[in-house]
């Protein structure tokens, strides 16, 4: 990076970088500074007289056991979304991979969801998990299942953990399908002829070699999950019933838009910040060092 | 080469096939209930084959003085996101590229600076700052228009960071080259770096053009008109939680919303694989 050659120019770069820099700073940085501010002023119920507050605003979210509760869901969504992602991802890659006919068509399915807008997503699984119209609902109740999202919280819950699944399911596949079609045939071979079964090859040789695609999909499976689901969420359950399904990013929005509680949806806002920075440098530190300029 | 060949062959292809049938289903169903009359959605009659009214329904959906919201036909909306999508699309890519190239290409005070700033905007997803984001849009008079729906979506890092990955594997010796033969940085971009970065740009599009026309949380804080609205947020409006929702209207339109980016991801697979997995980086 260092050796490369240039022009030199005194305007030119500041012209280039200027519309960025311009909308970044409108757009991104005086929103983010004002969100650090706002956190810590309070507003009466009038919004008449604002009060400098130092960190009352955050106290008072870490006393809220709804902002706690939505960490909770926070963690459950995130999690299960990713494991389910993950795992089903790599059958699917995997499979596509060791086939020779119908490559193509089969991929070309298995992407398309990745092109559904998440609030689309929303309306396709909660018409599909509708009490009474929907075709999953009611073959739940035929088996005699007592399906409910609109009063029970758990169901709300895996109903959302299934729509963002199910839209995320098409990014992992690419990376995994990626990743697996750089694995050198020679390799597996090698092993096959020493003697090691399809399933010892994936545990000893696939697993190590893909964990970076998947350390890589982990972090961007919780960045969606935190950051991207929100027109799932709003388009099944709204966060209800109660805050069974109100996640963070959620959270604020209500505290924010609906409640009109700015200072406690800033004090929101920055943890979040702070969070998505973290997961931004560890995924750097990660990538700076897996490649090789 | 010692498994049995054919069991080898065909239980993958059924493992393959049920897991098509789950990704596909939900969009399945939805077209089924497109083609439906609203009475036998509302019994759970729906069945698994199209239903005798696709022509009834998307008709009614797609003729221009039929309104699918209070004052406003599906092609409105169509059209809006379309506009939105194509200024988010090309606005990203025309700021990134050149600011990618003032990063990559020039020596100048404040360098890494300007580059640290840009990837700080990375950390910053517009859903953590939404509230302040739009005092500000509302401050800018930005409320209800195109400029509102997609400048503050335009900025983000990551084409930046794709252009800039890029640019530094192009090989030093072009750019010395062309500056033996005399050409300033202006030259250079046009004439060699934009026709090399052509499938990068390709890609790009592919992706932007899935994010600007999905978009969800911004759209609806920004948007008070219906006539401003996208078609996402109108879909998701024409849901009434009283039980008085078109199921087959909605569908219908759901099904529409999607042709586009659907379409586009088939039609570029190869670039869209290639960004994504670029986009890595």
């Amino acid at each position: 990076m260092e050796k490369r050659s240039g022009f030199n120019s005194k305007l030119l770069p500041y012209l280039f970088l200027a519309p960025q820099l311009l909308i970044s700073g409108i757009f991104f940085f005086w929103p983010a500074l004002l969100a650090v501010w706002q956190s810590f002023l309070k507003e009466d119920a009038f919004g008449l007289k604002t009060e400098f507050v130092w960190f009352e605003n955050y106290k008072e979210i870490f006393h809220d056991s709804n902002y706690l509760n939505s960490i909770f869901i926070t963690l459950i969504f995130s999690i299960s979304v990713t494991l389910i992602c993950l795992i089903s991802a790599l059958i699917l890659a995997g499979l596509v991979n060791k086939i020779k006919a119908g490559k193509y068509i089969y991929q070309t399915l298995i992407i398309c969801p990745y092109a559904v807008a998440p609030a689309i997503a929303g309306v396709l699984w909660y018409f599909l998990f509708s009490p009474s119209i929907g075709y999953i609902a009611n073959i739940l109740n035929i088996l005699g299942f007592n399906w409910d999202p609109s009063l029970n919280g758990n169901h709300a819950l895996i109903l959302i953990i299934l729509s963002a699944s199910w839209k995320q399911i098409s990014y992992n596949f690419l990376f995994y399908l990626a990743s697996l079609q750089s694995i050198p045939k020679s390799l597996l071979e090698a092993a096959s002829i020493d003697g090691a079964t399809p399933i010892r090859r994936f545990i000893d040789i696939i697993i190590p070699l893909i964990s970076p695609t998947t350390f890589f999909l982990f972090i961007m499976n919780l960045i969606y999950t935190f950051f991207d689901t929100f027109g799932i969420i709003f388009t099944t359950t709204q966060g209800g019933p109660g805050y069974s399904t109100t996640n963070l990013v959620y959270k604020v929005y209500v505290d924010g838009i609906v409640n009109l509680n700015l200072g406690g949806s800033a004090a929101q806002s920055v943890i979040l910040m702070i969070f998505v920075s973290l997961i931004t440098i560890l995924h750097f530190r990660f990538v700076e060092k897996k490649v090789h300029y | 080469m010692n498994e049995n060949l054919k069991t080898s062959n065909i239980i993958p292809h059924i493992i393959l096939i049920i897991g098509v049938i789950v990704v596909a289903f939900p969009i399945y169903f939805g077209f089924i209930a497109s083609t439906q009359n609203i009475e036998s959605i509302l019994h759970g009659k729906s069945g698994i084959i199209p239903g005798s009214d696709f022509v009834n329904n998307y008709l009614e959906i797609l003729s221009p003085d039929k309104k699918i919201l209070p004052g406003i036909s599906i092609w409105r909306l169509l059209l809006n996101s379309l506009i939105v999508t194509l200024l988010i699309t090309f606005g990203k890519t025309a700021i990134s590229i050149i600011s990618a190239y003032a990063i990559v290409y020039f020596k100048f005070p404040f360098q890494k600076f300007a580059f640290a700033v840009i990837f700080l905007t990375l950390m910053l997803p517009i859903e953590v700052r939404i509230v302040p984001t739009f005092q500000m849009a509302s401050n800018l008079n930005l409320l209800d228009s195109f400029q509102g729906l997609s400048v503050p979506l335009i900025a983000s890092a990551t084409a930046t960071f794709l252009f800039r990955q890029f640019f530094m594997s192009i090989p030093n010796e072009l750019c010395e080259a062309a500056r033996i033969d005399g050409a300033g940085p202006i030259r250079f971009f046009w004439d060699t770096v934009l026709p090399l970065s052509k499938t990068i740009i390709a890609a790009l599009f592919v992706i932007l053009f899935i994010y600007g026309w999905n978009q969800y949380l911004w759209p609806l804080l920004i948007t008070t008109k219906q006539s401003m609205n996208t078609i996402i947020i109108a879909l998701t409006q024409m849901i009434s939680h009283d039980g008085t929702t078109p199921w087959h209207l909605v569908m219908g339109v759901a099904i529409i919303a999607m042709i586009p980016p659907i379409c586009v991801v088939i039609l570029m697979q190869k670039w869209f694989v290639k960004g994504l997995i670029d986009s890595e980086k």
